[in-house]
This record gives C-alpha cells, structure tokens and sequence, in this order.
C-alpha cells in the first residue's frame, strides 16, 4: 500500500513542478531550452536526474546479480562516457550552436541531407531508450499492484506525456534536478539501513571460490563481450540526443566543461551503489531480476521501516522512469516537429504524441529483456553513429559531406540491424549471437574507417565553409572573432 | 604544452602578415596622428583569424592542435588504464582472486576507486584546457 503511495506522490511532484515552470515558458525558445538561463549544478544536476534511467537505478544491480563482476563495467563505461565526452565533444559542441545533433551535422556539414540522416538516427535511438523504461515501469507496477504490465507502461507514458506538453523544456529541467537528488536519496537511504542489518548479521561474505565474483566468467566470449561493452558505453554517451540537448542551456562553452565535470562527480556518486545491491542481493540468494533493487531492502529491513525503505526505492524507480522518458521524449519531439512536421508549437504537440505511443507500442510487443542490455544496445548504435561525427566533425577538418553520410549509414545501420535480430529473434547463441547482442566493437571501428575512407577519397565535397566553423568550434568566447552567421533554425 | 601555439606561429609570421586572401596589399588608412578618426583596430590578430589569412590559419591550427593532443592524451591514459584491466585479469588470473578490504580486487577497482579517478582525470583535464584557451587568447589580444 504505501508503495502505491509513493508512487502517486512521485508522479503528482513531477506534474506539479512541471507546472510551476508553464508560467515561465512562453515563446518557442523557452519550450527548447530553457533560454540559456539554468546555473551549472542546476544543469549538471538535470543531466544526472536525466541520464539516470531505469537502467541504471534497477538494471544494473540487476545485471550484476545475474551475470557478476563483469557487469559492473556498465556503470563504469556509463561514467567514464562523460570524461570521453568531457575532452573531445564538450565545449566545442557548445560552441557550435546547435541545439540537438541533426543541428550539429547542418551547421558542420552543411548538408540538408546529412541533417536529416540525423534526424532519423535520433529518432531510432530515442525510440529504442524510450521502450524498455516503459516496459521496466510495467513490470514493477505489475510487481506492487498485480496489475497487467502494460497498465505500468501507459501510466509512465501519460504523465510523461503530459508533462512535456504543459511545460516544455523549462519545466523538465527543474524536474530533472529534482529527480536526480530523489534517486540518489532512494538508493542511499535504504542501502544504509541494510549495510547495518547485514553488519548485524555478521557480515555475511561469499563462499570461498565462488565463481560469481571474478570477472571474466559466465558468458560464452567474456573477453569479446567486455571490450564491446566497454566501447559501446564509452563512446555511446556522447551520441545521446537527450544527453547533448543539456549543452545548449550552459551560457558558454567553458560553462559548458565545468558542467560535464560537475556531472561526471555526480553519476560516480550515484554509481558506487548499484554494485553493493547486486552484492547483497548475491550474498542473500536474492532471485535474478530487474527488481532485484526493490525486493532487497524489504528483505533485509523487516518490519515498517523496511516498508518505508520499500516505497523510497519504488519512488526512486518511477522517478528514473518519469525523467529519463521525459528528457528523451523532449529531444526526439523536438527533432520530428522540426524535421518532420512543418515546425512551431503545435507540430511539438503532435510529434510529443508521436514519440510517446511509438515506443509505448513496441514495450508492448517486443520480447522482454533486461532493462540494462537495451539500453546498451541504443549506446552501441549512438557510439556506431554519432560518435564518429562528432568526433571527425570536431576535430577533422577534411570531413566531407559523403564521408559522414556514408559512415553514418553503415555504422548505424550495421548496429540498428544487430538490434534488430537481437530483440526480434533470439536469444541467439555461439560467436554469431556474442557479435549481435554486443555489437559496438566491430561497428565503431567500421563506422570510423568508412567515414574517413569515404572522406579521402572525395576531397572536392569538403564544406566550403569548414574554416569559419572551426574559429567558431574552438575559440574561447572572450575573442571577438567572426564566428560565421549560422544559427540553428528556430521553429 | 602551454608554450606551443606561440612557436608555432612565431615561425609563420612573416609570410601571411598584412595579405589578404587574393594577394592584394591590403588597404593602409593614412591619417595624422593628432586626429581621433581613424583610430588602430585594437585586435589585429582576430582580424587574421577573421580573414582566414595564412597567419590566422596557423593561429588556429595551433590552438585546435594543442587542445586536441590534450583531449588524444587523455583519452589515451584512458584507454590504457580501462583496456589494460581486462588484459591484465585474462593474463594473470591469480589477480582476480586476490582480497583487498576482505572484497575481491576487480570490486575494489572497478565499483570504488575508478570513479575518483575518473573525476581526478576530468578536473586536470578542465584546468589544462581552459589554460590553453587563456594562453591562445592572450596571444591574440597582446598585439
């Protein structure tokens, strides 16, 4: 019951300081990105309440408990993406201008064309984020109240739903702030009480030569298997359209830098807890599930401080719900009002609508896997996209227009199809299913060499104007230099 | 690395300075000196970059240049410490089975003390680049 409880009051809070920013957002800007206006610890704490999904508040600690040590490269590599984005992407990326990504590869590329194979890798990824939250907020509605999953999934999706409609990004970012200090709050707290019952218990370790905690173990190609997820996360973060939308709101690029440092100190705060719950629910013989993080506190805390230990961890897993599918349904409403629909107010509605049901549709009648391994999966397919772009965009003047749309292709391409077989058919087994199911370390490496083979070999199709973006890529703000007239369109 | 967009364009100086892209010398406003009409553009060296003249270019070449060896070198230690860990379990299995703080060694890195490490590594790289940007600045802004 006080679960139930909890949930109601996460969701009512999400409505109602969403609705404290409607009267701040009015024009179009605001709807986009909150007019430049939000401070860095404001901002860093959005990323975090946005970047911290279901996957990572239940699916990790999930994971590890099924797979062991291997598995806690996850949140490292969901960390150290932000250092890999810190040095390479950051502050240029801000420099830029752009809003989203399909904005980046306009003002880089110059190219409608490449814009708009943005777009729709934007929209896959988004959809691909957005799928298992919704399924992962079914099954743990399912588990308090014995509803059917799908009832979880559409309440999750209406008042998220609602939630952008009303206030658009003003509203989302004070939501996300607020959110990431629940998440951290409903993992702490509880994880307290339990390190004292289990000291109490006399602090139970592992059976000796337990094969569970050494790394390397359990899967059929472990090595293979570790590198790509370790590719696949570190480079994946980058390409995160909910992720680079945050950028524009820091007033410049230096701001920008200090904010990713500020949000890399805390996610690591955040990520030091999953592995102790994965720990304790190994060592408590907790059964392998996503819900793992939900049942454990109960089960270690009896009586009604264990109860109330239970609804903290239920708020915290709707309120990673109700961000990470706010923050993502922001960005690919934006990318499909602009680049799909004509533009303005009305066409973000409709394509709010749109990017809610989509997903919603598809949690319904994928096949269910871990929370945590699709999410890696929309990494793999950013990291064999977006992340060559960006990177070759930033840093490689002799980038042309092919290159890019030919990396871009196959890169994406390659790892949306490797999704596809994973979640459609399977599961898939031997060398083939190990290639499919982690696919980042052989479509990264493709999606680089086509981009740069293709760029070389088409030297004419170099961006006239690529000398003018770099001054505005990387000069500190301070100079007065001629940054070009290139401004994002507005809708 | 602080030193090295200077050289760099020190040795470059004499070539473009005072050309335009077409080759034409560039126009000279000659005034008296005790009128305030015409006074000396401030910043003579943004116009450089603003003309994409062959000195502007190597200004900002250098300055992309700089800060991408910085963001290259740590990405490389990076890659080195992340890499090198798995390599290093699949060589010498023994170390997957050493107790460090009555927890297996893997725990202790992976799930502790990469993190600090990781906000360690974020911090110097914040303070070097923004260094770098303050340096190419003050190059720019002296003449």
């Amino acid at each position: 019951m006080s679960q139930i409880a909890a949930v109601v009051l996460v969701m009512l809070a999400t409505v109602l300081i969403g609705a404290f920013g409607i009267r701040m957002s009015r024009t179009t800007s605001d709807f986009y990105v909150a007019s430049r206006t939000v401070s860095p610890l404001w901002n860093a704490s959005a990323i975090g309440g946005e970047y911290l999904s279901a996957a990572s508040f239940l699916g990790v600690a999930g994971l590890i408990l099924t797979f062991g040590a291997d598995m806690l490269w996850l949140p490292v590599g969901w960390t150290g993406g932000y250092l890999v984005l810190l040095v390479l992407v950051s502050a240029p990326l801000r420099r830029s201008g752009a809003y989203t990504l399909p904005d980046f590869a306009e003002a880089r590329l110059e190219s409608m064309t490449v814009r708009r194979l943005s777009s729709v890798l934007v929209v896959l990824i988004g959809w691909l984020y957005l799928m298992p939250q919704f399924q992962s907020a079914g099954l743990v509605f399912g588990t308090i109240t014995g509803a059917p999953p799908w009832v979880g999934s559409l309440l999750v999706a209406v008042v998220v739903a609602t939630n952008v409609l009303s206030g658009g990004m003003r509203s989302i970012t004070f939501v996300q702030a607020f959110q990431y200090w629940l998440k951290l709050t409903a993992l702490a707290v509880p994880l307290a009480f339990m390190l004292v019952a289990w000291w109490s218990d006399g602090t139970p370790g592992l059976a000796p030569g337990d094969e569970w905690a050494l790394p390397l173990h359990g899967r059929e190609h472990p090595v293979y298997e570790t590198y790509s997820l370790i590719l696949a996360t570190f480079l994946g973060t980058m390409g995160l359209p909910h992720v680079l939308v945050r950028f524009y709101t820091n007033p410049d690029g230096r701001a920008a830098r200090r904010t990713t440092l500020l949000v890399l100190t805390l996610l690591g705060a955040f990520y030091l807890m999953p592995a102790v719950y994965g720990y304790l629910g190994h060592v408590y013989g907790m059964p392998e599930s996503d819900t793992v993080v939900i049942a454990l506190p109960g089960r270690l805390v009896g009586g009604p401080v264990g109860e109330f230990l239970t609804a903290l961890v239920t708020a915290g897993a709707f309120a990673a719900f109700l961000s990470t599918s706010s923050g993502l349904t922001v960005s690919v409403a934006g990318v499909i009002a602009q680049d799909i629909l004509r533009g303005g107010v009305r066409a973000f509605r409709v394509a709010t609508v749109l990017a809610v049901l989509v997903p919603l549709a598809l949690a319904g009648a994928a096949r269910s896997l871990p929370v945590a391994t699709v999410v890696g999966l929309a990494f793999a397919v950013a990291a064999s996209s977006f992340c060559p772009l960006l990177v070759l965009g930033i840093w490689w003047r002799r980038l042309t227009t092919a290159g890019a749309m030919a990396g871009l292709l196959a890169g994406g391409g390659l790892a949306c199809a490797a999704v596809v077989v994973t979640i459609t058919g399977g599961p898939h087994t031997g060398w083939a299913g190990s290639l499919l199911a982690q696919p980042a370390a052989w479509t990264v490496p493709v999606s680089f060499t086509v981009m740069v083979v293709v760029s070389l070999l088409t030297p004419s199709r170099v961006p006239r104007g690529v000398a003018r973006t770099m001054v505005r890529l990387h000069t500190p703000e301070t100079l007065n230099v001629d940054r070009g007239d290139w401004h994002p369109r507005y809708m | 690395m602080t030193g090295k967009p200077r050289r760099a364009a020190a040795g470059a100086r004499g070539q473009g300075e005072g050309t335009a892209p077409s080759g034409k010398p560039r126009r000279v406003t000659v005034t008296s000196p005790r009128t305030a009409a015409a006074p000396r553009p401030r910043h003579p060296l943004t116009r450089e970059i603003d003309e994409q003249t062959r000195l502007g270019e190597v200004y900002m070449g250098s300055l992309v240049r700089t800060q991408f060896r910085l963001a290259l070198f740590v990405c490389t230690v990076l890659a080195c410490v992340v890499g090198g860990l798995p390599l290093l379990f699949l060589l010498v299995p023994e170390l997957r089975e050493v107790q460090l703080f009555g927890l297996p060694l893997p725990w202790v890195v992976l799930a502790g003390l990469v993190y600090p490490a990781l906000v360690a590594g974020a911090w110097l790289y914040v303070r070097q680049a923004e260094r770098n940007e303050r340096d190419f600045a003050d190059l720019v802004e002296r003449r």
